[in-house]
């Protein structure tokens, strides 16, 4: 059987990974798949130490996770959208006519 | 241990939340029924709801006062006299912004019914991020409030800004809920449960700070630092304030502020508490970068959305030093964060109704020159303006002296003598920069004559955010009262 460590890292590296994503990428949906991937290192470990606990709590919270990174990709692509038809670019650095 | 059924008290402990949601949908539907012109019927609605909620709340506190927190849902839902107070603030400024909306949106063309269901149901979200004491209910309800606020950002689709505003707000939100949750999951990991108080009992049985809680605490604060806009996570707060429609700034500068601070204030306390040396530190370092830098920063500000968005920043540097005092075991440092959300909701309310009034056909008005003159064109509300903006600068009688007064004192009842002055250093400097918005109202001529945009919602909304900030300026002591019945449930 795989230690629970183990998950923990591998969750560890896809947040870091995703952190990375976010804040060096400048394509607005790149971004956005940089931030699901933070959500689904958050549910590996909440997977994991759910099988760890022996308690349904943590998967329970995995599927709500799940669910709201639905929501969020919905509400984001709509915002973006909007965004594209006024300005026909999805480049963060041309998000420009307010100051960063 | 598993009961299929809920108690019925866990239902009425959550009927306002509950009467909102309702509203909510229910404005959804009415608004097929209205004519063009009759939209402000949706506000209406929405007015009825929000006022049903504020009774229910109203008549939960004489139940609450001197009693144990009522516990609900297995111990995932906490009503405690904390919770009520922060829950009728968030209300009633909710209330303020529905009134401050209709004739705004009247003139930017986009009176529609979403809107104030999605205003409705990210106050459900607050209400509930406000009782939550349990992992998975708190993110549900942040998110509900977060993903409401988005969407309310880009409200104005044909506006460039808005759009641009709602993009940023988003893409840093849905960020900052990631960290947030990466916290969540190692604190789950630490303690077993996703219940608050098991967590703090595992922590406390933690040997010492080890990395795993460390990781733990910093991405969660760094989370929570981004919804209350801290530095250094503050970036999208000028942005997000410039290009949203005038009320949902109003909206955001308040109610989620009320809201994510109850909700640091319950994390910090009832799960974190037994790593109150190391949060302390880290709360006293981004307390003084938030201060210096939403003060300076907003001297330099030329439009008026923006400039207060840095004055918000400055004024959460201010709350995050209640809560330095709090670490210290202060029940004083509480106490002065529920006083400031209180009478800040009042004072920027009441500032964001006289800058909305300026919004004309053809004039954004968000400028701090086109307040150039007030004086001159709407006497009454340069008034009101200079009350507000001396409430926010903290002089008294107004209210915003007693919220700073109260922060102050907890800070030199702990011995944090140094960050009382700095406070009190950065207090001079605000006073500065409220006092150019004053200067351009009463000494520099007005550039047209244009009648201004007010209303009946306006008018409401001003006499409430004034009647407010005097009467807690001059008579604070019931005020005082109610917040430390607030804060009572942290400390037994």
């Amino acid at each position: 059987m795989i230690p629970t460590e183990y998950y923990i890292f591998l969750g560890s590296g896809l947040f870091t990974i995703g952190v990375i994503g976010v804040l060096t990428r400048r394509n607005v949906l790149i971004i956005l798949m940089s931030i699901e991937l933070i959500l689904n290192a958050v549910n590996i470990n909440l997977v994991a130490l759910s099988q760890y606990f022996r308690s349904v709590d943590g998967q329970v919270f995995a599927i709500f996770v799940i669910t709201d990174a639905a929501a969020e990709a919905a509400v984001g692509l709509g915002l973006i959208i909007a965004f594209f038809r006024n300005k026909e670019t999805v480049n963060a650095d041309e998000i420009d006519l307010l100051k960063w | 241990m598993w009961n299929a059924f809920f108690h019925r008290a866990d239902y009425l402990a959550i009927k306002p939340e509950v009467l909102l949601t309702m509203f909510g949908l229910a404005v959804l539907l009415f608004d097929f029924l209205l004519e063009k012109r009759d939209k402000y019927l949706n506000a209406v609605l929405a007015l009825i709801g929000l006022g049903f909620a504020a009774v229910q709340l109203g008549m939960f506190w004489p139940l609450l006062v001197g009693q144990l927190p009522y516990s609900g849902f297995g111990g995932t839902f906490t009503l405690d006299t904390f919770a009520v107070l922060a829950k009728l603030i968030i209300v009633l400024a909710t209330a303020i912004v529905v009134l401050l909306s209709m004739k705004y949106l009247e003139i930017e063309g986009a009176h529609l019914g979403e809107y104030y269901a999605l205003l409705l149901l990210s106050a459900v979200g607050m209400m509930f991020l406000v009782s939550g004491s349990d992992l998975i209910v708190l993110f549900i309800a942040l998110e509900l409030m977060a993903l409401c606020e988005y969407v309310l950002t880009g409200f104005l689709r044909v506006n460039r800004k808005s759009n641009e505003a709602a993009v940023k707000f988003f893409l840093l939100g849905a960020f900052s809920s990631g960290l947030l949750l990466y916290g969540m999951s190692l604190l789950y990991g630490i303690g077993g449960s996703t219940k608050l108080s098991i967590i703090a009992q595992r922590l406390a049985e933690r040997p010492s700070p080890d990395p795993l809680s460390w990781v733990a605490m910093i991405t969660l604060l760094a989370g929570i630092f981004f919804k209350i806009a801290a530095v250094p996570f503050h970036q999208w707060t000028p942005d997000v304030y410039e290009g949203a429609p005038t009320s949902i700034t109003a909206f955001i500068s308040v109610a989620p502020k009320v809201a994510s601070f109850a909700f640091f204030i319950r994390i910090l306390i009832a799960a974190l508490w037994p790593m109150r040396a190391e949060w302390q530190v880290l709360t006293i370092g981004v307390s003084i970068a938030t201060m210096t830098l939403g003060n300076l920063a907003a001297i330099t500000q030329t439009n008026i959305k923006r400039f207060f968005g840095y004055s918000t920043i400055s004024h959460v540097g201010y709350l995050l030093l209640g809560l330095v005092a709090a670490a210290d075991g202060n029940r004083e440092g509480l106490t002065a964060i529920v006083i400031y959300l209180l009478v800040y909701a009042f004072m920027n309310l009441g500032a964001f109704s006289v800058v909305i009034v300026m919004r004309r056909k053809d004039l954004i008005g968000d400028e701090i020159d086109d307040l150039a003159g007030l004086m001159a064109r709407a006497p009454g509300l340069a008034i009101l303006m200079l009350i507000f903006l001396l409430s926010l600068a903290g002089i008294p009688p107004t209210a915003g002296f007693i919220g700073k007064y109260f922060i102050f004192l907890s800070l030199i009842e702990t011995g944090h003598y140094y960050l009382a002055v700095l406070a009190v250093v950065y207090a001079v400097v605000a006073l500065y920069y409220y006092f150019r918005i004053v200067v351009a109202m009463f000494m520099k001529k007005a550039p047209d004559t244009v009648p201004l945009a007010t209303g009946p919602g306006v008018t409401v909304a001003l006499g409430v955010a004034v009647a407010m900030t005097l009467l807690i300026g001059i008579y604070p002591q019931p005020f005082i009262m109610m917040a430390r019945e607030a804060v009572r449930p942290f400390f037994s």
